[in-house]
């Protein structure tokens, strides 16, 4: 971020892709870490291998979606 | 066949197998004489979903077929004039290619600008269709494109209506799902737009707006990444469809905020909302039309600011739960909130002064403040579907569930829940988009239709209820499993007439459900079916008969003209020009561009020679002018001239349009003001109309539409000379005559 905001943006589309590669990446894995703890009760019937199941496939979708984004 | 009705009747007798809430449950259950139908519930579970199975697929069936009306009157094509760039699009689709398409330039419209096609549509419905009719070709079904075009409007609408039933379970129970389905399947607010052969983006726009809903709510229900991976793709499938999916990524950051602020916040909402935002912005994003809208323009900044502001009560709810001191934790609270708040002021308000984040568009701010659009930005006020709506017109599209909308919005308000919250924020929003533009009423019915459908739910499942704990009481008096059915046991006894009112109001609900199917069908026949293309009127004989003249003008300049003559008419016809006739036109209804439209309207509303002058800068070989005066057509081009007048003085301050009122009175008689008489518009229009007469015991050159004499009959054109007249007088078409050789 701090290198492109020394170039200028100009392939923008890269650039936000990065960005929502790092901020997507981070709020998937919160999301893992929400489903995953035994002290939530709002997650209690959600089987850990489910909640790991939906976090792959969200990533694979995400990093498909940045490869395209990337140009 | 009426399917709703008998459905709603029969299956609020019947407990449904899953049940919706607890609350509701256990009181059907108690009212269940446990013995006697535990036996036969297995048999009761089957038979349910047997009905239910069967009412979808009727209902699936009767949405389909309700739209063909036109289809059956006239022919198989497409209708208006926005769905023939659409069919146009999708034909080059199947014809050349997916990434020829993506990559198009069309420079056979806008001349001499053209059109970057590929980054200025939505390719949601050009490749939906593509790929049905790719799909029918695989299974050797060897459909032309333009079956396809036309019949994929009431396909998605049978599929909307699945879709409404889910989302009513979602939201409610099955029988409000199955009562939505039904009222759907038949809303004349949603017919308008997916007739057969209305092929326009809202037709497979709504289908896909309902089901990004249904996806997130249902995300929000269970918090799992996997429905909000869904929502995220509807999300996807909505951008690519229609520009209105600006009320769905402005709706949920409302609906989110308003959890918030009831107290609502829950690790399912965060979960669903952050994969739904991130996946869908970055999916939205691919689509070249919308670009990098997602993060630089107004409209889209609430979901981001509402994004930041859940990461903001998480980050405070984890830190609630580390620490075990509450005022540590407050004053904690109070340091981050003003922390975050000063700095989510700051950086709004640099960005929109810097520009960075560009303001709200015309078209979307005229929603929030409706003058807006009459005073700056006259083309966008003079479309007839943006003006604001009459009662009439609500009426006409909803008929009784206008008066169930509000009973509905009762029933979900003694029962709160995260799904219903959402859809009375729908409900509410869209029937205040509604109000302000007529166009919108299509967003807001499948709203209504769902709250509808709870209100006529809940009070026939009570009625029934009524009815079947009455004449079951001796059996349920003798079980006593809570104190709830005993209560209800004793209350219900002493009210001696509660049957038979029970069954009246059932009697008087299925009277008003019958009527409004009927409303609908009769709607949909007369007022909706109608290809704008092709008029049909009665004859003297009470015959139908038929006006075709669009379509011979256009087959007239397709077979008759050079193939690079250029076109120039009002932007309402351009698609139909460039799709059959294949030519090129000046303007058409992309209207991008205004001051290219601007011109045309002057040269429009210009004398002959200034007229002249324009249209050979802009290279002009053919004028098309629509003229209604001989049928008695009333959307005619004399009747769009001051609008014509009024774009066209928006940006050439020569044309002012008192000079063609009189009195402030609109005139074409002989009392009309000169430069009216003598303008290009008029003089096309009404060429050698003064020797025809149109009504018997009238004058010749009688106006069937304006009701008067026109004034200026003896006209005379210098630089151009008629090429063709349709048969009806409807089209008519001028050639431009080349300078003289000798100046």
């Amino acid at each position: 971020v701090a290198y492109m905001g020394v170039v200028g943006s100009f392939p923008f589309n890269s650039f936000l892709s990065s960005v929502l590669s790092c901020i997507g990446s981070a709020v998937l894995a919160v999301c893992l870490r929400i489903q995953v703890n035994k002290d939530n009760k709002e997650f209690k019937d959600l089987p850990p291998e489910r909640a790991f199941a939906d976090f792959v496939l969200c990533n694979l979708v995400l990093h498909l979606v940045i490869m395209n984004f990337l140009g | 066949p009426r399917p709703a009705p008998r459905a709603d009747e029969t299956l609020a007798q019947i407990p449904p197998p899953r049940p919706p809430m607890a609350a509701a449950a256990s009181t059907m259950l108690e009212s269940l004489p446990a013995p006697l139908l535990r036996a036969l519930r297995l048999k009761t579970k089957q038979q349910e979903l047997l009905l239910r199975v069967s009412a979808l697929a009727l209902i699936y069936v009767l949405a389909f077929a309700v739209r063909l009306f036109s289809v059956l009157r006239y022919e198989s094509m497409i209708h208006e004039f926005d769905p023939y760039f659409n069919y146009r699009t999708t034909l080059y689709l199947t014809e050349h290619g997916y990434s020829e398409f993506w990559n198009w330039f069309d420079h056979e419209s806008w001349y001499p600008l053209g059109r970057v096609v590929g980054g200025t549509l939505f390719p949601g419905l050009m490749v939906t269709a593509a790929l049905l009719h790719r799909l029918l070709r695989a299974l050797s079904l060897a459909v032309h494109i333009r079956e396809v075009c036309v019949l994929t409007a009431p396909f998605f609408a049978a599929n909307t209506t699945l879709v409404a039933y889910a989302f009513g379970r979602e939201i409610w129970d099955s029988g409000a799902g199955l009562v939505a389905a039904a009222l759907i399947a038949v809303c004349p607010g949603y017919i308008s737009r997916s007739v057969a052969g209305s092929y326009d983006n809202e037709g497979v726009a709504i289908f896909a707006l309902l089901l990004t809903f249904y996806l997130f709510v249902r995300a929000v229900n269970t918090g799992s990444l996997a429905w909000s991976l869904a929502a995220a793709f509807g999300y996807f499938y909505m951008v690519s469809a229609w520009g209105g999916y600006v009320f769905i990524i402005n709706l949920l950051p409302l609906y989110v905020l308003v959890l918030l602020v009831t107290g609502r916040y829950s690790q399912r909402l965060y979960v669903a909302y952050n994969c739904t935002y991130v996946l869908g912005m970055l999916l939205g994003m691919q689509i070249r039309f919308v670009g990098f809208q997602h993060v630089q323009s107004g409209e889209h900044m609430a979901a981001m600011g509402v994004f930041f502001l859940l990461q903001v009560f998480f980050f405070l709810d984890w830190v609630k739960y580390m620490l075990n001191d509450v005022k540590l934790f407050k004053s904690f609270l109070r340091i981050t909130l003003t922390c975050v708040i000063s700095v989510g002021t700051l950086a709004l308000g640099i960005g929109t002064a810097s520009g960075y984040i560009s303001p709200w568009t015309g078209r979307f701010y005229s929603l929030l403040d409706p003058t807006y659009a009459k005073d700056h930005i006259p083309i966008i006020a003079s479309v007839s579907e943006h003006q604001p709506t009459a009662w009439s017109s609500f009426m006409f599209d909803f008929h009784i569930l206008l008066f169930l909308f509000p009973a509905g919005l009762y029933f979900c308000f003694k029962r709160l829940s995260d799904a219903t919250i959402f859809i009375v924020m729908y409900g509410l929003t869209s029937m205040y988009f509604a109000g302000v533009m007529v166009r919108l009423i299509l967003v807001a019915a499948p709203a209504v239709c769902l709250i509808s459908a709870i209100a006529v739910s809940a009070t026939i499942k009570n009625l029934t209820t009524l009815i079947r704990s009455k004449s079951k009481s001796p059996q349920t008096t003798g079980k006593t499993t809570g104190s709830k059915a005993a209560a209800k046991g004793a209350v219900d006894q002493p009210l001696p007439f509660q049957h038979n009112v029970a069954v009246a109001l059932l009697l008087g609900a299925f009277y008003l459900l019958s009527r409004y199917a009927i409303h609908c069908t009769w709607v949909t026949s007369e007022a909706y079916s109608s290809p704008s293309i092709v008029l049909s009127a009665r004859g003297h004989n009470g015959g139908r008969v038929i006006f075709d003249d669009y379509r011979e003008a256009y087959y007239w300049l397709r077979q008759n003209t050079p193939t690079d003559a250029k076109i120039m008419s009002w932007w309402d016809y351009g698609y139909q020009i460039t799709a059959m006739g294949n030519r090129t036109v000046i303007v058409d209804n992309n209207t991008w561009n205004n001051t290219h439209i601007a011109t045309v309207g002057r040269a429009m509303s210009s004398y002959e020679d200034e007229a002249y002058e324009i249209m050979q800068s802009l290279d002009v070989n053919y004028v098309l002018v629509v003229f209604g005066g001989v049928t008695g057509y009333s959307s005619d081009d004399i009747n769009k001239f001051l609008w014509m007048v009024r774009i066209g003085g928006g940006v050439f301050p020569v044309i002012k349009e008192p000079d063609y009122l009189v009195n402030g009175e609109y005139r074409v008689d002989k009392g009309a003001s000169p430069k009216m008489l003598n303008c290009l518009m008029y003089k096309l229009c009404y060429y050698r109309f003064g020797e025809l007469t149109t009504e018997y015991g009238k004058p010749p050159g009688y106006d069937r539409v304006r009701g008067v004499e026109i004034g200026n009959k003896d006209i005379k054109l210098e630089y151009l000379e008629e090429a063709f007249t349709t048969s009806n007088w409807i089209v008519r078409i001028y050639k431009v005559k080349p300078p003289k050789n000798r100046s």
